[in-house]
């Protein structure tokens, strides 16, 4: 009852539409009524958030602009739609409905790194959660990877078995703690627990993290559960370990990322300004592509050779900071965390042989066995598998993700209208899948090449996750057209089983598509589509078009001059092949055995180009790449994908700009032949010179190209799509001559610009081509 | 060849060459169709079209494949092959002696394998219709008692067989085709199989599937045992038979071996329990001298076929929708 309503004041209803469930906003919401002296009520429903308040008008509107202000860390407001309840008596205070019923449409938030609060707490020896590696608040920790179901509730996350003690049910219950209504409460009472265990499995005594922080002293090497699976975790400093790694993974010359305690503390190799400072302490906690200091090649000389780029993240896990904390020797507070500290950590997926992450103990004792020296395991169950992403800065400073992970999925990406629901299986490598479900794309986080049945397995169970998450069954599954994907084989799969319609994506339209879509461009579009290989409509390999593309259509108006791929995709994985391949079109075939002849096969090589035997034509620009890389010897074969491109790149950016271009292209009406670049690096003794010609002249080649086509269709928007633009060198270039002829670029930036993004192009092609029945 | 409706020269012609060539009394007594005694037991009866570039390749020709094709499908249901029957497609201006060729390899592989071809018909379409001769074989054969293969009959826990070396039949015919000069060493398997079947049977009758990896290769031929009997496979990369000669063309071509076709090879699947005795027969026979114990069958209602690479990993093997295409982006 209470005391009886005041005298009659204004009231407004107002809705919240977003990401605004699950991350703290009725008490935030709570709060703000408080200290502006309103009145009312809040609550959770299947639309959202609503709020009802009573007040001064002045006094209202301020409360809505501290609501956008001062949202909770984690919430994303997408629309704040207010409607008036006229005048009335007001209640007497402010108060938290209890969840009402309907389905939460919201969507599960990302995972959050440890916040400053709960940092704080972590750190402080008096405080009740000092050095426990599960605290999290409504504001920080996992979210999307513990999540079991909808609505996002304790008994639907991977905490469901940790009853809460006293004192975590009090926090729990308080509209004015920092853990109210934090589903992924805990403590050491009633939590989850570390244990470290030795390589056969058997606990070792003693505190956990300071026993994983001797073996890495040691040189061992520590398989780690964090927070979406396993990393192995070695020093990077290390000279004994980090190739001992290496070999026991089996990884080849691939590059490893690392972490360290603050951006400080990296820069001693890496070049860090304030762009690559934010990157690095973005909320996702991205792996971060950082530009090589000199002495890096030399002191960390196993962490990512031949490249000019290192990749570096910050903790984000309680227990990453609990490492450092401890090599730091157990500092009471925060202040250490200001200076520089000497740990650097490998922190490299554990996911043996390409196949996915291992998430739970068992798995990795049974699948990391023989790499890993000991296990830091811990009993909160892993829900969703998660890679950390990838991130790298444009030349422009706006960031591109290059792998959508952790941090990211499961965050929606709005779509430039509504459409029917569509499930996108992706391609092959660095796969992925969409669901699309009102203006909303759901990508899911990478799986991974689909080489393996247990990424087949889990490209399943992403899209069978992503339907129960957001309780949508999709009315088309779309995919790519290469008919030997086990992506295309789950769609037409599914798609018999539910009656549904299956819309193959030409690969292509679909990288400028998830790019346009990304952008909320309507309306046609030129497309600059650059990657490996994609199957085109005449089931040739293309790879390096240029499209029109408006929604479901596209025409192909032209691409790059043809390259023979002797041996196929083994082409694709040696660059020497390539490099006969351009000899070969250069009328200079004889040279192959001069150039080449410490190569197996090459006498035969020459032969298959001559007789065009098991030699298959294909456009793709990621294979020009490869021939200049291995005529400028580079790299003749690759430990891993698009490694000579790469280390092409890497090169060209330690030459000084401006550089001098080579014996130019031709543009002849539809198609760019670069033949007279890859001819004049023939002669170029300097292999980073020849890369950075190599870059220059086919920028300018692309962009001469892009101007012929955006005037023959009247066209100004230019859209990059497809895994060559990766190459932020190359993207720069291009991107500035386009600007300067007064064409609009638009470029991958929170979706993955290769084969990680196209199920989200798939899905809008799809979605459009439905409109359109 | 002139073409022609039935130019009565010209028929004269090639009745004497298959009558001379094939030599038996059934082709001699110029019926239509040929009549025989049907023996006791299930009759299984197969047919297949050959059509093959080029004509002659090392180790055989299209006139010897003809002949085994069929045998080995009649084969791979468990039967004894009897008789075959030939029909041939010829273009117009197709050289007298290159028939002459095919027409004496076939009747010696039908001598050697003890199948007579009975029943024979011959056309000849104008130049353009047809690349050069086309032959399609049918056979009939016998399933002794007892026996009962099928290519749903394979069951989780199943051993998975092979007669022997992968590959070699398809290398030698694109190595012949493109004149790349591989050199000699590569040789088609072409060669009839229901012998080494008869010897499998009578060593393991417990066998539960044969199937010849022809087209599409091992690939597909496991494909097609997994699926018809819904269940996985899984085989290890080591222990897959492989000529080095053949591994090496492979590399340079980008071809996997797995998908490359063979024609004197099949695969097993038998009980557990039966794997080490049919093995062994599979081993004391000339054509089964490389015969390899290559993986399990699994439960797996997907139907996937892994294989655990050389490397420790596992990787899916692609059941190809036709000719390898480029897929790395
Ligand atoms: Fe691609
Ligand atoms: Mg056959
Ligand atoms: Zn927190
Ligand atoms: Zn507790």
């Amino acid at each position: 009852m209470g005391r009886p309503a005041t005298a009659a004041v204004g009231g407004e209803r107002i809705r919240v539409r977003g990401l605004v469930q699950g991350v703290g906003f009725r008490p935030t919401v709570w709060r703000l009524a408080r200290e502006e002296g309103l009145t009312g009520e809040v609550g959770n429903d299947g639309a959202g958030l609503w709020i009802r308040i009573w007040g001064p008008e002045a006094v209202r509107a301020r409360f809505r602009e501290r609501l956008r202000a001062e949202a909770p860390p984690l919430a994303r407001i997408e629309a704040l739609e207010v409607e008036s309840l006229g005048s009335g008596p007001a209640p007497a205070r402010f108060s938290i409905a209890s969840s009402g019923g309907g389905t939460a449409r919201t969507g599960v938030a990302s995972d959050a790194p440890v916040c400053p609060a709960c940092l704080a707490e972590l750190l402080d020896p008096g405080d009740r959660r000092y050095r426990y590696p599960f605290l999290n608040c409504t504001h920080c920790g996992p979210r999307y990877t513990i999540t079991t179901a909808i609505p996002y509730d304790r008994p639907n996350t991977t905490l469901a078995g940790f009853p809460l003690c006293g004192d975590c049910s009090r926090e729990y219950a308080d509209p004015g703690d920092r853990r109210f209504h934090a589903q992924p409460i805990a403590c050491p009472a009633c939590g989850p627990a570390l244990v470290l265990r030795d390589s056969e499995g058997r606990p070792e005594a003693g505190d956990p993290v300071s026993g994983a922080l001797a073996h890495i002293r040691a040189g061992r090497i520590v398989a780690m559960k964090g927070v979406g699976g396993y990393h192995l975790a070695c020093d990077a400093r290390d000279p004994g370990a980090v190739p001992r790694l290496r070999a026991r993974k089996e990884r080849g010359g691939k590059p490893l990322a690392v972490m360290a305690a603050n951006p400080a503390s990296l820069e001693r190799w890496a070049r860090i300004g304030p762009a690559e400072r934010d990157l690095l302490g973005d909320p996702a906690r991205p792996i971060a592509l950082l530009a090589k200091r000199g002495r890096a090649e030399a002191e960390l000389p196993g962490i990512a050779p031949g490249l000019a780029e290192v990749g570096a993240m910050l903790p984000y896990a309680p227990i990453h900071y609990l490492l450092f904390h401890e090599a730091a020797g157990r500092p009471a507070g925060t202040g250490w965390l200001g200076e520089p500290q000497g740990l650097l950590l490998v922190m490299t997926s554990a996911n043996p042989g390409g196949e996915p992450l291992v998430t739970e103990p068992d798995e990795a004792h049974r699948r990391l066995a023989g790499i890993a020296d000991a296990f830091l395991d811990h009993d909160r169950p892993i829900a969703v598998a998660c890679d950390d992403s990838v991130a790298r800065l444009r030349s422009d400073g706006r960031r591109l993700l290059l792998r959508r992970g952790r941090g990211h999925a499961p965050r929606a990406v709005p779509l430039p209208r509504k459409g029917a629901p569509v499930l996108a299986t992706g391609a092959w490598l660095k796969n992925t899948v969409c669901l699309t479900r009102g203006d909303e794309a759901h990508l899911s986080q990478h799986i991974g090449d689909l080489a393996n049945p247990a990424a087949v397995r889990a490209m399943e169970g992403a899209a069978a996750h992503l339907e129960a998450l957001l309780e949508t069954a999709p009315g088309a599954v779309a995919c790519d057209l290469h008919p030997d994907f086990p992506s295309t084989h789950l769609a037409h799969r599914l798609a018999e089983v539910r009656g549904l319609p299956v819309v193959p994506v030409q690969h292509h339209h679909a990288h400028i598509a998830a790019v346009a879509a990304e952008h909320r461009l309507g309306g046609p579009v030129l497309g600059l589509a650059l990657d490996g290989v994609g199957l085109g409509d005449d089931r040739a390999a293309w790879g390096g078009e240029m499209l029109v593309v408006d929604g479901a259509r596209y025409e192909r108006l032209g691409h790059l001059t043809p390259l023979p791929l002797p041996g196929g995709d083994r082409a694709a994985r040696e660059p020497w092949r390539m490099a006969a391949a351009a000899l070969h079109l250069l009328g200079r075939g004889a040279e192959i055995e001069t150039r080449f002849g410490h190569r197996e096969g090459a006498g035969l090589l020459a032969r298959m180009l001559e007789r065009e035997a098991a030699c298959p034509w294909t456009t793709s620009a990621g294979r020009w790449f490869d021939a200049a890389a291995g005529l400028l010897g580079v790299r003749e074969v690759c430990g891993y994908e698009a490694q000579a491109a790469m280390e092409l790149e890497g090169l060209a950016r330690a030459q000084p700009e401006p550089v001098e271009e080579p014996g130019g292209f031709r543009v002849a009406g539809p198609e760019l032949d670069p033949t007279p670049l890859l001819e004049a690096l023939l002669e170029e003794p300097d292999p980073a010179r020849g890369a950075a010609r190599f870059h220059a002249g086919l920028a300018a080649g692309l962009a001469e190209w892009a101007r012929w086509a955006a005037a023959a269709r009247g066209l100004t928007r230019v859209v990059l799509g497809g895994g060559c633009w990766a190459n932020t060198l190359l993207a720069g270039k291009v991107r500035r001559r386009l600007e300067a002829s007064g064409l609009t670029v638009f470029e991958a930036e929170a979706v993955p610009p290769g084969d990680g993004g196209l199920s989200l192009g798939q899905a809008w092609v799809a979605v459009r081509s439905l409109e359109e029945d | 060849l002139a073409h022609g409706g039935g130019g009565r020269a010209m028929t004269r012609l090639i009745e004497e060459l298959f009558a001379a060539a094939f030599d038996n009394r059934w082709l001699a007594a110029g019926d239509d169709a040929a009549a025989f005694p049907a023996p006791a037991g299930r009759m299984v009866m197969a047919t297949d079209s050959h059509v093959v570039t080029p004509l002659f390749f090392p180790g055989g020709d299209i006139g010897s494949l003809a002949v085994h094709g069929t045998v080995n499908d009649v084969a791979m249901g468990g039967g004894r092959p009897l008789y075959l029957a030939a029909g041939f497609v010829l273009e117009e201006g197709f050289p007298l002696a290159d028939l002459r060729r095919i027409v004496g390899s076939m009747a010696a592989a039908s001598r050697e394998a003890e199948v007579p071809v009975v029943a024979g018909d011959t056309k000849v379409v104008e130049r353009g219709k047809a690349d050069g001769v086309y032959i399609s074989t049918t056979g009939v054969g016998v399933v002794p008692e007892g026996v009962a293969v099928g290519g749903a009959r394979a069951r989780p826990g199943d051993r998975v067989l092979v007669s022997g070396t992968l590959g070699d039949h398809g290398v030698a015919i694109l190595s012949a085709r493109e004149d790349l000069g591989f050199g000699t060493e590569l040789q088609s398997d072409s060669a009839p199989l229901h012998g080494l079947v008869a010897t499998m049977l009578e060593a393991a009758p417990g066998v539960r599937c044969l199937r010849d990896p022809t087209r599409g290769g091992l690939a597909a031929a496991l494909h097609e045992l997994a699926r018809h009997s819904g269940v996985g496979m899984r085989i290890r990369e080591a222990d897959l038979p492989v000529r080095e000669e053949v591994r090496g063309a492979c590399e340079i071509l980008g071809l996997d071996p797995l998908n490359v076709a063979n024609e004197g090879k099949l695969v097993a699947v038998c009980p557990p329990d039966a794997a080490p005795a049919l093995l062994a027969a599979m081993g004391g026979h000339p054509l089964g001298r490389a015969a390899a114990e290559i993986g399990k069958v699994t439960a797996d209602e997907r139907g996937f076929v892994e294989m655990e690479t050389a490397f420790g990993g596992t990787r899916l093997v692609d059941w190809l929708y036709g000719e390898q295409l480029p897929r790395i982006c």
